[in-house]
């Protein structure tokens, strides 16, 4: 039989009724500062590990918000733990606790 | 038929209106206000509490109003002028009640409309129940009649403002802290519901904004989510199913709602028919356009009417009282000068 070369993409749309929060749960519970990001980047753009690797604080946050735990535990792991994200973050956002506790929820 | 004679009459008896006449009557000028409707307050009646901090909206008409009776001011309710003419520099104004008024100087508080947003179908406004605009929730948060149970509610924010679609270009200024409001409202209203903003962009520009932001996000879990909303319709259990482009994270997005509120923007209200002769430039989003909007802001193109309030465009309740006082010093300084 012919191989046609067809496949199945994965949907690109965010379901946000069909979400996976428990890790946005957990974050929220332990970490309440983080319901103040408003997504302006001046994490990522200091960020050290950002610099070499795949690593947006901002989009972090954000796919947590969504329900995208799959991109948050592919990208923690070229944090360096340098603690600049948060000295940066104009909202006052505990980043350094949030990674704690992704990494606590991930058990990497 | 007498003709009845002021040096000032204003047109609309909302809290521009009010605020003028007292400031008006105050420095002795002889001011008459007309309102079209039963009682005063215009669109603030229609509010049950205000941005930032939750005042009860009645405080303010009422406090506007008090002042009015106690200084005795002349005011015609159920009453709108059909026709202004001038008559050697004065200005003749007829009423729906037949009334003839003479006037030196005539003070347009006509204010605003808002937007209505059943011509944007998509948003299934006045096809599902469970769509209603921001003014309509009011209503029901002051009456306690909004007998939902609901898990999600989402706030859609600029609904006839900043849509070149609807031909509305310009920004109608207090839906932003308005939904802000609204949302924390509902929450305390179903603590256990999500409430949901979807935002092009928050414009919190003036005092306590900002702080009722943070309060909405830390303190009431309010979620932000920024992108325009695309389209409104409902699945098999008549869930409301929302599609949005979630803009910083770069992809479309669904999601179900049980209520959708439509944060309406603010339009020009109709302006009494004048004669020919009498001319008021208007800008391009409908509102008066002011002699000069830095220096002369209640200066229309035709001397001796002047405009207050959201008249000349979308102000905050604040900003519409301040105008108004303004526009009374420029009414006196017409009159002293004539």
């Amino acid at each position: 039989m012919s191989k046609f070369g067809f496949k199945l993409t994965p949907s690109g749309t965010i379901n946000y009724d069909q979400g996976d929060f428990r890790l946005a749960e957990f974050i929220d519970q332990h970490e309440p500062s983080s319901r103040l990001c408003i997504s302006c980047g001046a994490c990522s753009a200091t960020c050290t590990g950002g610099a070499f690797a795949k690593l947006e604080m901002h989009k972090i946050h954000l796919f947590i918000k969504r329900g995208m735990s799959d991109n948050v535990k592919t990208q923690i792991q070229n944090c360096m733990y340098c603690g600049k994200c948060q000295l940066v973050c104009p909202r006052g956002v505990n980043n350094r606790n949030v990674i704690r506790l992704i990494l606590t929820h991930f058990k990497i | 038929m007498t003709t009845l004679k002021y040096q000032t009459v204003i047109i609309g008896g909302g809290v521009a209106g009010m605020a003028a006449a007292t400031e008006l009557h105050k420095s002795g000028s002889k001011v008459v206000l007309i309102e079209g409707n039963k009682k005063l307050g215009g669109q603030v009646n229609n509010w049950y509490k205000v941005f930032p901090n939750f005042r009860p909206a009645s405080e303010i008409v009422n406090s506007l109003s008090t002042n009015l009776l106690k200084d005795k001011i002349p005011v015609l309710l159920e009453t709108s002028i059909t026709h202004i003419e001038s008559n050697s520099g004065n200005y003749i104004l007829k009423s729906n009640q037949g009334q003839v008024i003479e006037a030196e100087t005539v003070l347009l508080a006509t204010g605003f409309n808002t937007f209505d947003p059943s011509g944007k179908e998509e948003y299934g406004y006045g096809i599902y129940p469970n769509v209603l605009t921001s003014v309509e929730l009011e209503q029901r948060l002051k009456t306690n009649t909004n007998g939902i149970s609901p898990k999600r509610i989402a706030l859609v924010h600029c609904v006839g403002s900043r849509d070149e679609k609807v031909n509305r270009l310009h920004c109608s200024k207090v839906c932003c802290v308005s939904a802000v409001k609204q949302a924390i409202e509902l929450k305390e209203f179903y603590p256990n519901a999500e409430i949901i903003c979807l935002y092009m962009d928050l414009r919190m520009y003036d005092n306590g904004f900002e702080e009722l932001y943070r309060d909405a996000q830390l303190q009431h879990n309010i979620k932000f989510i920024r992108g325009r909303l695309s389209e409104c319709a409902l699945n098999i259990e008549k869930d409301l199913v929302l599609k949005i482009q979630d803009t910083l994270a770069g992809l479309p997005m669904k999601l179900t709602v049980d209520q959708l509120i439509l944060m309406v923007g603010k339009e020009a209200h109709q302006l009494p028919q004048f004669d020919e002769s009498i001319i008021i430039e208007k800008a391009s989003h409908g509102f008066i356009k002011p002699a000069d909007s830095h220096l002369n802001p209640n200066t229309t193109s035709q001397p001796g009417i002047f405009c207050c309030g959201t008249t000349s465009g979308p102000k905050t309740i604040q900003e519409t009282i301040s105008d108004a006082r303004s526009a009374s010093l420029a009414v006196c300084d017409y009159l002293n000068k004539k």
